[in-house]
């Protein structure tokens, strides 16, 4: 089975709001000392990929990132964890796209890699988080969807078999392939951590750059987004917190407990 | 004459509540743009559209193009895609609507994409600026807001429920209902259901309650959420958590509340060894007034709470419920 993981790096979620910055001019995040990581359901996403390859007993799973240089170091630890291949789309024809030309982009891509049956991204990038681009990509390669998918099994007749996160539960589907899979977060989906030997092996594995002329796209096509950020600022909040005090921990729980009913709040 | 569409469910005689908050911010849409406002209505087969249609109506939609299918009751994305397709290629619309419930968010982004359109996801307030649909939306976890254009047609947008006001509803208002026949294409089939798995509901729902109570991973284990159950039971509240509670294993999934998990609008939320991530954060902006029990003072949860307790939840939350019985009655 052919599974192709796409993975975007992003600017790490975890920085506190207090210390994100962003340059209102460009529309753009602006905190150029801030680690990059890759978006958290992308990795939910590439250990999704690993747990199948492992129960299906085989199988090859290639990275994809499209970004800049830099993104080179999001494949490395994909190839780190034991993914098989890692191919970075970097151009300067690929900053700023929106999610449509997103996904034209990577749906080139796996069409130069001869196709995949299984494409898994994460629900959401973890920075703009438009929650798009996977199933945009479903369409620029003519596959179904499934959603909130947080498990994969190989499935009957060389299908796949995904496990669904429902409002009210979840759902076991099998597709046939190809299929692209979101991918939501879950206690059994959280990315291993990569062991030293596969981390040195990583590093000497090549990693080959393609363009937009790789993939035989159109910059000036690409280029004609859908939409068109106007601002990016960031909120205020107007909350100022009352603290309520005691001795002992009893003693502020039952202040709580009387203010909360002093403000018909219970 | 190109309209704004908002996509409804049937539910019973009625729709979805969100489609009266889609009716509501679609007027508006409307009238700035000087287009009609009207609904499409998808429905499984066994509904006589002639009820939800009606509330649609009563919403201010002047057309509503309805979809029947027996495939369209199940939560198929699929089956909902075709249909809805079929709906939009004859209505034409110029704005699409969606609530960002489970439909907007797997169906929209694809629709979009087969009308050759423009989609903005998790919009929480519509204006019209020179022509085309401007959208304000959280992105970066909820730590920014960004304005968004929309500059291809028809311009879909999902909504995030509670961002809008409903209509008001007229029951004297009538319209046409236009139904669409579905030919759902074999590919639907593409993809087939095999379980599903029903976890028990117990208590008030979270997008529903007044009163939540939610935990993070400063609760410490699966084992210290009985505590938060205990308070829970004597408010008669709802149970939540933080994605990291939901990424330890110690709640499901369906518990987590956030920018990728359930948005809240409780009267009164209390966090429980929450830190206030942003990507938390973003799922309670309908709060009315939020309670934060953490041990760290400088936890940015404190930066929105409005009433806080820096101890250990572990001796708060107990002593908190006993009191609460004692002042309650209960």
């Amino acid at each position: 089975m052919n599974i192709v993981v796409c993975l975007k790096q992003i600017i790490d979620y975890e920085i506190p709001p207090r210390a994100f910055r962003i340059d209102r001019q460009k529309k753009k995040p602006a905190m150029p000392d801030a680690s990059l990581v890759i978006g958290p359901f992308d990795e939910n996403a590439l250990e999704v990929a690993l747990q199948l390859r492992e129960k299906a007993g085989g199988g090859r799973i290639t990275a994809v990132s499209m970004g800049p240089e830099s993104a080179i170091e999001a494949l490395r630890k994909a190839l780190a964890v034991t993914a098989d291949e890692a191919v970075l789309l970097s151009d300067p024809a690929f900053s700023d796209l929106d999610p449509f030309g997103t996904a034209r982009v990577l749906g080139a891509a796996i069409k130069k890699l001869g196709g995949a049956d299984l494409v898994l991204t994460g629900r959401q990038s973890g920075d703009w988080d438009a929650g798009q681009v996977g199933q945009l990509l479903a369409e620029e390669l003519g596959a179904p969807c499934v959603n909130f998918a947080f498990r994969a099994e190989p499935g009957g007749d060389g299908r796949v078999r995904l496990y669904k996160e429902t409002p009210g539960g979840a759902e076991i589907l099998e597709a046939g392939t190809p299929v692209v899979a979101t991918v939501t977060n879950a206690e059994t989906n959280q990315l291993r951590l990569a062991k030293v030997r596969d981390l040195m092996a990583a590093n000497r594995k090549p990693v080959p750059t393609w363009s937009a002329a790789d993939l035989g796209l159109d910059p000036a096509a690409l280029a004609a987004g859908r939409i068109e950020v106007l601002d990016l600022y960031v909120p205020t909040y107007d909350a100022r917190c009352e603290f309520v005090t005691g001795e002992t921990p009893e003693d502020k729980a039952s202040a709580l407990a009387r203010r909360l009913v002093e403000l018909k709040l219970v | 004459m190109p309209g704004i569409v908002i996509v409804a469910t049937a539910e019973g005689q009625g729709t979805n509540p969100a489609a009266l908050e889609l009716l509501g911010g679609g007027a508006g849409l409307a009238k700035a743009l000087g287009c009609p406002l009207e609904a499409v209505l998808v429905s499984g087969s066994g509904t006589d559209p002639a009820g939800p249609a009606a509330k649609l109506f009563a919403g201010g939609a002047r057309r509503v193009y309805s979809v029947r299918h027996e495939r369209l009751g199940n939560g198929s994305p699929e089956a909902a895609l075709e249909a809805l397709t079929a709906a939009c290629r004859r209505a034409e619309p110029r704005v699409v609507l969606f609530s960002a419930d489970r439909l907007g968010l797997e169906v929209a982004p694809r629709l979009a994409h087969r009308l050759g359109g423009s989609m903005i996801t998790d919009a929480v307030a519509l204006e019209v600026r020179d022509g085309d649909v401007v959208a304000t939306r959280p992105a970066f976890g909820g730590k920014a807001m960004e304005q968004v254009a929309a500059r291809a047609t028809p311009q879909v947008v999902t909504v995030k429920l509670r961002a809008l006001e409903p209509a008001a509803l007229d029951e004297s208002r009538s319209g046409e209902l236009v139904e669409v026949p579905v030919d759902l294409d074999p590919g639907v089939d593409r993809v087939k259901l095999v379980e599903r798995v029903e976890e028990a509901a117990e208590g008030p729902k979270l997008e529903t309650a007044r009163v939540v109570i939610g935990g993070g991973r400063g609760v410490g284990g699966a084992e210290n959420f009985k505590q938060l159950e205990e308070l829970a039971r004597v408010l008669g509240a709802a149970l939540g958590a933080s994605r990291a509670a939901v990424d330890e294993g110690w709640v499901p999934a369906s518990w987590q509340i956030g920018q990728t998990g359930k948005a809240i609008a409780s009267d009164l939320y209390i966090a429980v060894g929450i830190s206030g991530a942003s990507q938390h954060t973003a799922g309670i902006s309908g709060v009315k007034t939020i309670v934060a029990i953490n041990t760290d003072p400088e936890a940015p949860i404190f930066e929105r709470a409005h009433l806080g307790v820096v101890g250990d939840h572990k001796a708060v939350v107990p002593a908190l419920t006993a009191r609460l019985k004692e002042l309650l009655g209960k």
